[in-house]
């Protein structure tokens, strides 16, 4: 398990390694933590020809708190974000989230941007981001750009961002006074890729009335997915039990997998349901205890 | 064809290294046998079972998964580094008193992971210490001594500050 | 978590029984050990092998011309080379279908090697595996079992019509009255998964080729038997003394799973030889995952003849294990290993069984932690909860009728086990009782109530140890086997050695895979000399040129702590024998009026007259004509221990497969998430007796370490494939090794009931909870859905499987 040969380019700005990436096109591959790239090239599964590492693009790395949201350059370790307390205070689902990746090895190197481009189907931040519905900043040849994560995530492995693109800045909206939050994933073991996860942000009103509801899986379909039936069935509501079960009914609706070995597309479909239904109680148990 | 190698100049256990090195390099091969400190392990190279564990600046990090070029002018902390003028360090003999490792070839990567948690961390509970070293995979221990090692080692390191 | 005084550093005190720590830690801890990747040899090269895609294929034209092109490779084996250098390697069934270090013209599993690349280094040699093409020509696959067996299945061998290896048919005792007296039979059928114990430390092999000695030099992690040595020797038609293997010091874990790694070796000897240079190959964890060996899986069929009041009359049952795309020794010991305790811990006087092996399109098989006692016991374990379910009886109760009685020991099983001594009611009484059984019982009942599944889980099961290799004779009847000379043994050699100065030095070659046999051996010197472990020095190195190897030698089936301390325990009263002969040559005594202390030998009824051990040891080296006449110059005692129990089948099959016999009780409770089908541990009490334990602390860590493995292949482990054969489970991220967060603590008790065969009454343990928890687990789950109406025949009982027999069952109009 050794890799194939490569050429290797070390850019210190955002300019030098869009250059780069123009050059060289489909070729190359940027290598930010590697903690998805190298096992695949490990197993010489990815072979590209030109892998531009973009670890010493220092200014890559921040975490910045915004008026209503957090700025977090590209390069930001996940343990980093995971253990910021202004991030555990301004945006509790992401640390919450975060806390499900791999494991502390992995998220010491694995880094924000990272995990966005790779586009796994069960990656937690993507999940959190659709959820709370913030924008990835990306550079291109044709300067930078911004994308909603919905535009991100259009296809399987961030589909929207093109070959010569580079992830630089996610922003992650704050979670307001008024918002309640879970995050809830089922794994094998600790530290797996998600059987299903369940990312949910709800903006509540008097008498545990929702007012608005953001709801997104991970690990059942080719990418996270918004589960829109079920925020709209949340939205406007009393969320009671029956509320909430109706609601959770609708998520298989969002389920596009095939079985594999570890679960079936039916028992996936199935924790969906019964993981939205517990991220919402958690998520209203919270709103009840402040 | 070989691409050309590039040198690096890295600093393992405070000794510092020029070497060229061929940028599809594992840290992981450079360290064993490049460098021939066999205590680094390699179990699975795809960043799951953990023996290869190091500090890389200070951090816990798989070997596997980083190229050695990556590490131009970074300072790594191996196993080798953690006895003293051949006595183990606290950690390394709480391992010893209580049973923390059988066969040894996950211990590097045990013992480099659970330096840094009881770093972060000085009091863990057991459950902290069992997410701590989750990413760290035993086959032959059944972890349970590996936490009694750790629990003591916390100890035995709190009690040592207190004297200090 | 035992409990035991700490060692303290008192000469003349018992070191037996205390927690020495490990003298082996302090290499281990520092990064100064020594396993098979840290050898390097001059001109040493690196190979790389490919390996088939296909499950099962013909293999055309090998085109190796750009792979031999690329710079910096050395060389390419293929695999009709391999043919024309070796022969398939011996195996003990008949007709044998051939198997070779690689496949020649046809592959029959996915990652059956096919070409051996060496290079200058391992990336340039898999630079060249690409470079490498191969005119494949798939077949169809098979990986079922049953329909391995099928009249239209894909045939893997012309040896082997129906894909059979083996077969055969026993009986023991008497059946026809048995049945007749019989109030009902209770039935079942069982499926066993396939999996493995996938060390951290994979396999690794060098190899040096020397032309002009027409000699090989072998370094590999293999953890025995050095069956192994001798077979590999045969393949490639060489002298065995031609052939010498020494094994590091250190070796990362092997669990049986290494003993599968000697086909290896002969590889990497003829590509050292092919390409002139000595070659060093590590497996890589992918190559582990799909090609390196597995334990079997097995479909077993069990009737149970039993009284009204619970009493086991007889067993009837079928088992068809499958050793996958060949069968390499030691299979198909899978089969037999477990024959003398396959009736358990019960009074089972009446069996009748039909064994095969088959062969699919999977990787090959060896002996895996519990070496198919897992198999035997989730099948009789299951079955003793499915009499006591159908005859309304306590599950712990109905184990309590049928145990053998403590009086009854030594006991001879219907099948030939002689076990050696043990008091399984007592053990299992005393699990009972720290588990709180009666409350937790009522508890459950409550917990039922409010909607729970919870389950309570009971497996009590005897551990075998310490193989006798003559149970592989029943894969061949008695007339078959009188042709061929008898097999037998258990043996295991020690030298114990005085220097001048009457220091201790121990040769070994026990072949551990960190279970601390040199602070075993050191803890046992001590007591036998009567002084301290820190003063006895231990090489303990597998080295077949320079060692006191044998066919039997090597870390597997739990030997050490019986076999090998008993060999410790004959080689130190050998060389104090000799002491004590030069001391009353020099004191003018009778050896047998002698005495010793830590430093001097005396007269027992004077002790003014003694000498100092080192001027015994003095004069044993630098005045040898002092010695008394006859006696050999050298101060050394050899110990060789064949356990005396270890005979030949007989020509009824009886045979003791093992030779000391331990005892497992698993007392444990899962609650199992009735909406995802996700099992949590509640309680878990395991009760041992394994003997006299030798050292607890060491002791503790091989009893947890079978719990982790046990769990694993209960819950997450699986060598899975699809129906054409490709592997679903070849990278760590999809075999699931259970993480720190999966494995409960556990609750370990220990009795010790000391075993009449052994010098200091121990039996062996390292196999321990990896054969007995996939049974209590699978029983716990099954009594949590038996409100239900679910049966628990399969594992692993992952989440997904859970929660489809809920469904199923919620959803079945009978419910």
């Amino acid at each position: 398990m050794k890799p194939a040969p490569f050429e290797y380019f070390v850019p210190t700005s955002v300019e030098e390694a869009v250059e780069l990436l123009a050059r060289h096109g489909d070729d190359a591959k940027v290598l930010a933590g590697g903690q998805s790239l190298v096992p695949m090239m490990n197993f010489r599964l990815a072979q590209p020809a030109v892998l531009i590492d973009i670890n010493r693009i220092v200014e890559l790395g921040y975490i910045r708190e915004g008026d209503s949201s957090i700025a977090i350059g590209a390069m930001t370790r996940q343990r980093v974000v995971e253990t910021s307390p202004m991030v555990r205070d301004k945006c509790a689902i992401l640390s919450e989230a975060l806390a499900n990746v791999g494991h502390q090895a992995i998220r010491n190197r694995g880094t924000m941007g990272g995990t966005l481009a790779h586009g796994d189907p069960a990656a937690e931040v993507a999940t959190v981001l659709l959820t709370l519905g913030g924008s990835v900043t990306v550079a291109g040849p044709q300067g930078k750009r911004e994308l909603s994560p919905e535009e991100l995530l259009a296809g399987p492995y961030a589909a929207g961002i093109s070959s010569d693109e580079l992830i630089v800045e996610i922003n992650f909206p704050i979670l307001a006074a008024n918002e309640t939050h879970g995050f809830l994933e089922m794994s094998r073991r600790h530290g797996d890729f998600a059987l299903a996860g369940v990312a949910a942000v709800l903006r509540m009103g008097e008498g545990n009335i929702c007012e608005r509801a953001r709801v997104a899986l991970c690990g059942v379909a080719p990418t996270p997915v918004r589960a829109t039936e079920v925020e709209n069935q949340l939205t406007g509501k009393r969320l009671d039990a029956s509320t909430i079960q109706a609601a959770a009914e609708l998520a298989s609706r969002a389920v596009d997998c095939e079985d594999e070995y570890h679960a079936s597309r039916e028992y996936r479909t199935h924790l969906c349901q019964v993981y939205v239904r517990r991220t919402i109680q958690l998520a209203l148990e919270r709103w009840g205890n402040n | 064809m070989r691409p050309v190698g590039r040198k690096i100049t890295v600093t393992v256990n405070g000794e510092q290294y020029v070497r060229e090195v061929e940028p599809r390099l594992l840290l992981a091969d450079f360290l064993r046998h490049g460098l021939q400190l066999f205590g680094t392990h390699v179990g699975c190279e795809h960043g799951v079972c953990g023996a290869c564990t190091i500090l890389f600046d200070g951090v816990a990090q798989r070997s596997c998964l980083i190229f050695a070029i990556q590490a131009d002018g970074a300072e790594i902390l191996t196993v080798e580094s953690l006895a003293q003028s051949g006595k183990l360090n606290l950690l390394q003999k709480a391992f010893h008193e209580h049973h923390g490792l059988q066969c040894g070839f996950c211990t590097p990567g045990m013992l480099m992971t659970a330096l840094e948690l009881l770093r972060e961390n000085p009091s863990p509970s057991d459950q902290e210490v069992r997410a701590g070293i989750s990413g760290v995979l035993c086959r032959c221990t059944g972890y349970k001594q590996i936490v009694d090692s750790i629990n003591a080692a916390a100890l035995a390191i709190a009690g040592a500050e207190a004297a200090e | 978590m035992t409990t035991m005084p700490p060692a303290s550093k008192q000469a003349g005190e018992k070191w037996v029984g205390r927690s020495v720590p490990r003298r082996e830690d302090l290499r281990l801890l520092t990064g100064r050990g020594r396993f098979i990747d840290d050898f390097e040899l001059p001109q040493l090269k690196h190979a790389a092998i490919l390996r088939s895609p296909y499950a099962h294929a013909e293999i055309g034209e090998i085109d190796v011309h750009a792979a031999l092109e690329l710079p910096g490779v050395r060389g390419v084996l293929t695999g009709r080379e391999v043919a024309a250098m070796s022969r398939p390697f011996a195996v003990g069934v008949s007709p044998a279908p051939k198997y070779y270090a690689s496949a020649v013209e046809r592959a029959r599993f996915v990652g059956e090697p096919v070409a051996v690349v060496v290079a200058d280094d391992r990336y340039i040699a898999e630079d060249a595996l690409e470079l490498i093409e191969v005119d494949y020509r798939p077949l169809p696959a098979v990986v079922d079992i049953e329909a391995a067996m099928a009249a239209d299945a894909p045939q893997l061998h012309e040896e082997c019509p129906n894909n059979i290896y083996s077969q055969r048919e026993f009986v023991y005792g008497d059946m026809e009255s048995a049945k007749k007296e019989a109030d009902r039979v209770v039935t079942g059928r069982f499926l066993f998964p396939k999996y493995g114990s996938t060390p951290i430390e994979t396999y690794g092999v060098i190899a040096s080729y020397d032309p002009f000695a027409d000699q090989y030099e072998i370094w590999s992690n293999y953890q025995g038997p050095m069956v192994g040595h001798a077979l590999v020797a045969q393949a490639l038609g060489i002298a065995e003394n031609r052939l010498r293997w020494i094994i590091p010091t250190d070796i990362g874990g092997g669990f049986g799973i290494k003993t599968g790694l000697y086909p290896y070796i002969a590889l990497m000897a003829m590509a050292s030889k092919r390409c002139g240079v000595p070659v060093k190959w590590i497996e890589d964890r992918q190559e582990h995952l799909i090609a390196s060996a597995t334990g079997t899986d097995r479909l077993t069929e069990m009737e149970a003849y039993v009284k009204s009041d619970g009493t086991i009359l007889a067993l009837k049952d079928r088992a068809i294990d499958n050793t996958g795309g060949y069968i390499r020794a030691p299979e198909p010991g899978c089969a037999y290993r477990s024959i003398g305790n396959h009736t358990g811990a019960y009074q089972i006087r009446n069996l009748e069984r039909e064994v095969l092996v088959v062969g699919t399109n999977k990787c090959l098989t060896a002996p895996n932690r519990g070496y198919t006692c897992q198999h035997l016991y989730f099948s009789l374990e299951r079955m003793m909860d499915k009499v006591a379910a159908e005859l309304d009886i306590d599950p712990a109760e109905i184990r309590l009728r049928n145990f053998i009685a403590a009086d009854q020991f030594p006991y001879k099983t219907a099948t030939g086990g002689l076990y050696d001594s043990g008091d399984y009611a007592a053990a299992f009484r005393l699990a009972l009782q720290r588990f709180d059984y009666d409350n937790m019982r009522q508890w459950q009942k409550e917990a039922r109530a409010e909607g729970r599944l919870i389950g309570i889980g009971l497996a009590t099961v005897v551990e075998p140890s310490v193989t006798n290799i003559a149970y592989v004779g029943l894969a061949k009847s008695y007339l078959e086997r009188r042709k061929e000379h008898p097999k037998s043994g258990s043996g295991e050699a020690i030298m114990v050695k005085m220097d001048p100065l009457g220091k201790v030095h121990v040769i070994a070659a026990t072949n551990p895979q960190g279970q601390g046999h040199d602070t075993v051996i050191s803890q046992v010197v001590a007591d036998q000399l009567g002084i301290l472990p820190d003063d006895v020095t231990v090489s303990n190195v597998l080295d077949t040129h320079q060692r006191l190897t044998s066919i039997t030698s090597g870390s597997y089936s739990s030997r050490f702590s019986s076999a090998g301390t008993t060999a410790v325990v004959l080689a130190t009263q050998r060389l104090k024998e000799k002491l004590f002969r030069i001391a009353g040559h020099l004191l003018d005594a009778h050896v047998e009026s002698l005495q010793n202390d830590s430093h001097k030998i005396f007269v027992r009824e004077q002790p003014q007259r003694s000498i100092e051990i080192r001027h015994v040891a003095g004069t044993a080296h630098w005045n040898q004509s002092g010695l008394p006449e006859d006696m050999d110059v050298g101060l050394y005692g050899v110990g060789f221990y064949n356990m005396p129990t270890s005979e030949p089948p007989t020509e009824f099959d009886q045979v003791n497969s093992s030779n000391t016999y331990g005892f497992i009780a698993e007392v444990l409770m899962v609650e199992i998430d009735p909406e995802t089908g996700a099992l949590q541990f509640l309680k878990w009490v395991s009760a041992h007796d394994a003997g006299t334990v030798i050292n607890p602390l060491l002791f503790e860590g091989q009893l947890q370490g079978g719990v982790a493995h046990g769990i694993g292949g209960a819950i997450f482990e699986e060598t899975a494939y699809d129906e054409n054969g490709q592997i679903l489970t070849g990278s760590f991220m999809d075999y699931l090794v259970p993480t720190s967060m999966e494995i409960p603590e556990v609750d370990m008790i220990h009795q010790e009931t000391p075993s009449p065969l052994t010098a200091l009454g121990s039996k062996g343990t390292g196999e321990a909870s990896a054969m007995s928890a996939p049974a209590a687990i699978a029983n716990a789950v099954a009594d949590a859905l038996r409100p239900l109406g679910i049966e628990v025949n399969e594992l692993p009982l992952s989440p997904n499987r859970i929660w489809h027999w809920i469904k199923d069952a919620q959803s079945s109009p009978s419910q």
